[in-house]
């Protein structure tokens, strides 16, 4: 192909590393054609704006992490209880010993007590919210008359009963999703996403107390992909902004929008957020954005008794889970949480086209 | 426009090297000049009707400028970074606040603040220039996307390139950088004017 070859001399003489005689009879190629003269000077510009591009770009990444970096530090505050986080680290810096000494105390007393009060208290509040997750029996059907399509793959069993599903998302390019630890009620997962076949995944880490849960894509069809375009936001955000979710809960991707309406979940619990947009069973899991392609929680239930009352929680747990995870397993030391979005300034539409792909179906089975 | 040299304050070498570090790059120059001027800034954005998010915004818009501004041959420290930060995001802010339709008390100018126009005006021409290529890069589509984006930003070589993606060899990859490289400079000269 000629034109590959024009292009690929044009660029190596404008970045130098062309051979000194090709490099003088190129100059004469262009002194006597004034076409190649004009694509190199075209060219030339055009890869100026790409270094400016590749610049501020790469500055524009640098910035948010520092930004994250210090709110997480508490050197930043943002409201909320992230600064006093940040206190109690230095705080705790100060005051290892005696807090140590203290919390093994406080411990002993704080087991005495909650087990009284597991033995006293009256039933759990839990049945005023519903979890999202979906029950799957009636896909077993359908997933059979397609999975007769696909080529067989032999690590998801031949007939398996799904006994929950979700919806999950990618917070790592080589195959590591985000979902609601209620929604893994079995042993084996298998998950898909809008244009793919069913992979197989495995959990890697369930916390019941936090409702997150971390799965990874164990299939040899599963590609890694190679850049996320959302971003999980640490930070806090603002009541009233607008967000929107994508999930499953029907066999195709749903999206939804509504707006933060509180910055505390249920019962006042800082950890989620609640979120007034229509959600129903089988989006427990699923991402939720901010206009700026920022995800900031993690869809988990709504309340029974009002409508368009949802809880997610905060994106930040995802932060402590790896945290935790990867204080006690150092093969998660490169799991990297995407932490600037190329979403910013594209219309919803396209926004939604370019995060689909990393949301999945999540279907799981004993 | 070069500015005035700031009152009775002498640039200290150590700003020059935070602003050397912030051309190239570097964390930890990009850490400190963070650090010692986020807070000042916020403070302002906040008691001036603006939230959390507004004064991260504003910031790190008016760190790009002072990167432009730092990238630049011919540039020349004149005031401190402190004076500069401040005097960019105020005018940022105000201006914001002027395009949103809200009142801006004019608050009689206690604390110094130099004249950051030209900057700010330059800087609105690069942003424009970049959303343009942004804009480009993202209609594109992948994998053109991804690719352009390893050789072009990331840096990689041909070679790695075509077995992240699992070409055959490099020039099988090439072939296809070239085609997704027409295509982006198609999209981005459909916006971008030469001749201005």
């Amino acid at each position: 192909m000629e034109d590959l070859q024009l292009l690929d001399a044009i660029e190596r003489y404008l970045n130098g590393t062309m051979l000194p005689e090709e490099k003088k009879y190129f100059q004469q190629l262009r002194r006597n054609t004034p076409e190649i003269d004009q694509m190199v000077v075209e060219h030339r510009l055009f890869l100026q704006q790409m270094d400016l591009y590749a610049g501020q770009k790469e500055l524009m990444h640098s910035l948010n992490e520092v930004h994250n970096d210090l709110v997480e530090k508490g050197d930043i505050y943002e409201g909320g209880e992230l600064n006093t986080k940040g206190h109690v680290i230095q705080f705790w810096n100060k005051y290892k010993r005696t807090i140590g000494i203290a919390a093994s105390i406080a411990g002993v007393v704080a087991l005495g007590i909650s087990f009284l009060v597991t033995q006293l208290s009256p039933a759990t509040t839990k049945s005023d919210l519903q979890e999202l997750s979906r029950q799957v029996k009636e896909l077993n059907t359908k997933t059979n008359v397609l999975a007769a399509e696909f080529k067989r793959n032999p690590k998801i069993p031949e007939k398996p009963t799904y006994t929950s599903g979700g919806t999950g998302f990618l917070i790592d390019r080589k195959g590591y999703l985000v979902t609601n630890a209620h929604v893994l009620k079995g042993k084996g997962v298998v998950v898909s996403n809008s244009n793919g076949p069913e992979l197989s995944a495995t959990i890697v880490y369930k916390d019941d107390s936090t409702d997150l849960a971390l799965l990874k894509i164990d299939d040899e069809n599963f590609k890694p992909v190679t850049s996320l375009p959302y971003a999980v936001k640490k930070s806090n955000f603002d009541l009233g902004s607008e967000v929107y979710t994508l999930g499953y809960p029907r066999n195709i991707i749903v999206y939804n929008s509504g707006y933060i309406s509180a910055t505390a979940g249920y019962d006042g619990d800082t950890a989620s957020l609640q979120i007034s947009l229509p959600a129903n069973p089988g989006n427990s899991g699923g991402p939720v954005l901010n206009k700026n392609g920022e995800i900031v929680g993690i869809l988990s239930t709504r309340e029974r008794q009002a409508e368009g009352v949802v809880f997610a929680v905060k994106a930040k747990g995802i932060y402590q889970l790896l945290e935790d995870l990867k204080k006690n397993d150092t093969t998660y030391q490169n799991i990297k949480l995407p932490a600037s979005s190329s979403l910013k300034n594209l219309d919803r539409e396209q926004q939604i086209k370019q995060v689909q792909d990393y949301v999945y179906q999540i279907k799981v089975y004993n | 426009m070069v500015l005035k040299i700031h009152s009775g304050v002498k640039p200290e070498t150590n700003e020059q090297l935070l602003l050397r570090g912030l051309a190239e790059n570097d964390a930890k120059a990009i850490e400190t000049i963070y650090k010692d001027n986020f807070k000042m800034v916020q403070a302002f954005i906040l008691n001036n009707s603006g939230s959390y998010d507004d004064a991260r915004d504003i910031f790190q818009e008016a760190m790009i400028t002072l990167y432009e501004k730092a990238k630049s041959e011919s540039f020349v420290l004149t005031s401190q970074i402190k004076t500069y930060l401040y005097s960019v995001c105020r005018r940022l802010w105000l201006k914001r606040l002027q395009q949103m339709g809200r009142y801006v008390a004019q608050s009689e100018i206690l604390e110094e603040t130099i004249a950051v126009e030209d900057d700010i005006a330059i800087h609105e021409k690069r942003n424009a220039d970049f959303a343009i290529m942004d804009r480009a890069m993202n209609s594109l589509g992948e994998p053109c996307k991804s690719l352009l984006e390893s050789y072009y930003l990331q840096k990689k070589s041909m070679h790695d390139i075509a077995a992240d993606f699992g070409y055959t060899n490099a020039d099988n990859a090439k072939t296809q950088k070239y085609k997704c490289l027409m295509r982006l400079k198609k999209l981005f000269f459909s916006q971008y004017n030469i001749g201005e």
